[in-house]
């Protein structure tokens, strides 16, 4: 019998902790399958963060180390430097990623650090309750915005990916959806892309998830994708928004 | 044989630092300290180190985490309010049980306060700092060679009970230069043998041949029965830390002692100068000086409480907090004074031989 979908080797063989329909589980086996396929598993640490995903540390069957709220990058700058022949990403959500971590994540993509960085957009905070994030779309109502979110009084939404394309270093950046089997199909390339570049030591890469929270919405899980399609891809473009390796010519297409 | 050079505080630790075989130094710019992280900058490429200037203290502690995870030697340095800043990379690495070094070259509070010398930050170096129940162990210099000397004495500490060390100096000791000897450096050789010692936990590569590790570097316990294991056994390590590694110096203490004073770093210096100038005009007054603030010298300070002893008198850069330790640690048995400057003014030895001189 020939064996067409398995566990990814990359994943410790125990359950997810994720509520039902929720999508870091996908994410969490397309960064798996790429490690598994790159053949780099044994040669990768990662960098869990605080948010729903906090127990990654434990998903991963390579080295990992939990890092404090938002610092992920900054960690994973001293694992990188400590050991320059080690892949190493960060897993992050958006309020760790782009609230309490702004500062990390610019920076250590500004220093062009040899990181990959995967970044769930999920516009809310999952692991607390679902509080306001700073992905949190306009009118959006949560916890901490009951009466939807007033970009007059709070601003707008961050877009991560744009506002990291504004600096020079990063080697690739790219938001990805993972709504669909189709879409989820062309994350996965992004994620490969990402990962084979940092295992070229080519610099700073960054894959951008949009994501849902079935929980935290209030919406059950299709229904949630069919939301996050009508709002959240309006508002966050799909799209390649740097890749280093097509400025060169010959470069890969 | 070695050779005594003349060298700031702040330059002298670093360069002992990178001798002890720290080859990863993260840091952000704050006088009194900055010709440190200008000597890391200079030194670290040259052997082929790793310097970054981070975007903040808390990025630079945090890189620290990242580092020391890996089993490397690994420092940071900073001033008072950079330290704030970093309590809550502190606390992280004492609850992961990583080995790293922190110095913090004092100066006036409270909030941007000045950029004088002080002892201002007694209670959060001592006391934990950042948030649950941990301990750093504190070194306290009082001269640019024992600055130098605490380097090794703080990677090897760390690496000893994976824990966080911290050398507790302050504007006047980075700042001025004394002559100084250096170890020799530890090779690169050395250096990965020091390195293996963490094998067995720290992140890092499988080995062809090894069976393959899942080494895990965190702080999170949810199940509050295993957390509270996990605590307890830091405790564990806190005792042995108390039973093994206090270390204070004494200086004219003996049997006919009325009077002993306890001051440490900047301030214990003139306060030695202080008790030599009795001691010409015939006044027997002695000094116990932590080396160690935490670990506390208790004991130590206990054994001279001889039966002539009446008072105790403690002098610090601050308005009174190391004076909590020496009264906790004499629980009442003889009276204890304080005398203390703060907003980054040191005392003179005329100030400290009027204080005493009250009590004689
Ligand atoms: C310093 C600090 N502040 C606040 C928290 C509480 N906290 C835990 S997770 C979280 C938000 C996580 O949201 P996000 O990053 O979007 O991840 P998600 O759960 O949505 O995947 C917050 C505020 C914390 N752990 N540490
Ligand atoms: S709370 Fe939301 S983000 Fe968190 S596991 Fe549940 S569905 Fe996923
Ligand atoms: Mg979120």
């Amino acid at each position: 019998m020939q064996v067409i979908a398995q566990r990814p080797k990359s994943l410790m063989k125990i359950p997810f902790t994720y509520c039902p329909g929720c999508l870091h589980g996908i994410a969490h086996r397309l960064i798996a399958e790429a490690m598994d396929e790159l053949d780099i598993c044994d040669k990768t640490m990662g960098v869990a963060p605080v948010g729903c995903s906090v127990f990654a540390y434990k998903f991963f069957d390579c080295d990992m180390a939990e890092a404090a709220h938002g610092r992920a990058p900054a960690v994973a700058t001293g694992m990188r430097r400590a050991r320059p022949d080690m892949c190493v990403f960060t897993y992050q959500g958006d309020g760790d990623l782009a609230a309490i971590g702004t500062a990390e994540i610019v920076h250590s993509a500004n220093r062009g650090e040899n990181i990959t960085v995967f970044f769930v957009n999920n516009a809310i905070y999952g692991m607390t309750g679902g509080q306001m994030a700073p992905t949190t779309l306009p009118s959006m109502k949560t916890s901490t915005s009951p009466y939807g979110r007033d970009v007059n009084d709070i601003g707008y939404p961050i877009k991560a990916s744009e506002l990291l394309a504004t600096l020079e270093a990063p080697y690739y950046i790219e938001r990805v959806s993972l709504l669909s089997p189709q879409e989820i199909i062309k994350a996965k390339k992004s994620v490969l892309n990402a990962l084979k570049y940092n295992k070229e030591n080519r610099g700073f890469t960054f894959v951008e998830f949009i994501s849902t929270c079935p929980t935290n919405w209030g919406i059950e899980p299709v229904k949630s994708r069919e939301w996050a399609r009508e709002n959240m891809l309006k508002f966050f473009e799909i799209g390649c928004f740097r890749d280093r390796s097509k400025d060169h010519e010959g470069g890969e297409k | 044989m070695a050779q005594k050079v003349l060298m700031k505080g702040n330059e002298a630790v670093a360069e002992a630092a990178i001798r002890a075989g720290c080859r990863l130094y993260f840091a952000y710019p704050i006088t009194p300290q900055s010709e440190l992280i200008e000597y890391m900058a200079k030194m670290m490429p040259k052997v082929n180190g790793t310097f970054i200037q981070a975007e903040s203290e808390v990025a630079a502690i945090n890189m620290i985490y990242g580092a020391s995870g890996c089993g490397r030697r690994a420092m940071t340095s900073s001033s008072s309010p950079g330290i704030s800043l970093k309590q809550e990379g502190i606390s992280y690495i004492a609850g992961a049980k990583l080995p790293a070094v922190i110095v913090n070259v004092q100066r006036g509070g409270p909030g941007l306060g000045d950029i004088q010398p002080s002892q201002g930050d007694y209670f959060q170096a001592t006391k934990g700092g950042g948030h649950g129940d941990y301990r750093v162990i504190v070194l306290a210099p009082n001269s640019v060679q024992e600055f130098a000397d605490m380097a090794a004495d703080a990677f090897d500490l760390a690496d000893k009970y994976r824990n966080p060390v911290m050398i507790l100096a302050d504007g006047l000791l980075g700042q001025m230069m004394e002559p100084v000897e250096f170890k020799i450096a530890k090779t690169d050789q050395e250096i990965e043998e020091l390195n293996k010692q963490h094998y067995d936990w720290c992140m890092r590569p499988n080995v062809d041949g090894e069976e393959r590790h899942h080494h895990e570097i965190n702080s999170l316990e949810l199940d509050p029965n295993v957390l509270e294991k996990h605590v307890l056994s830091l405790n564990e390590t806190y005792k042995k830390i108390e039973q093994n590694e206090t270390s204070h110096e004494e200086y004219n203490i003996n049997e006919d002692n009325e009077i002993f004073c306890v001051a440490f770093g900047t301030a214990s210096r003139i306060v030695k100068s202080a008790i030599t100038e009795l001691k010409k005009k015939g006044h027997n007054v002695g000094l116990i000086r932590p080396r160690t603030v935490w670990p506390f010298p208790s004991e130590a300070i206990n054994r001279a409480i001889t039966g002539k002893v009446r008072k105790i008198l403690v002098f610090e850069l601050n308005l009174g907090q190391m004076v909590e330790d020496v009264q906790l640690s004499v629980n009442g048995k003889v009276p204890v004074d304080f005398m203390g400057r703060v907003g980054g003014i040191v005392f003179t030895p005329d100030e400290v031989i009027k204080k005493i001189q009250e009590s004689l």
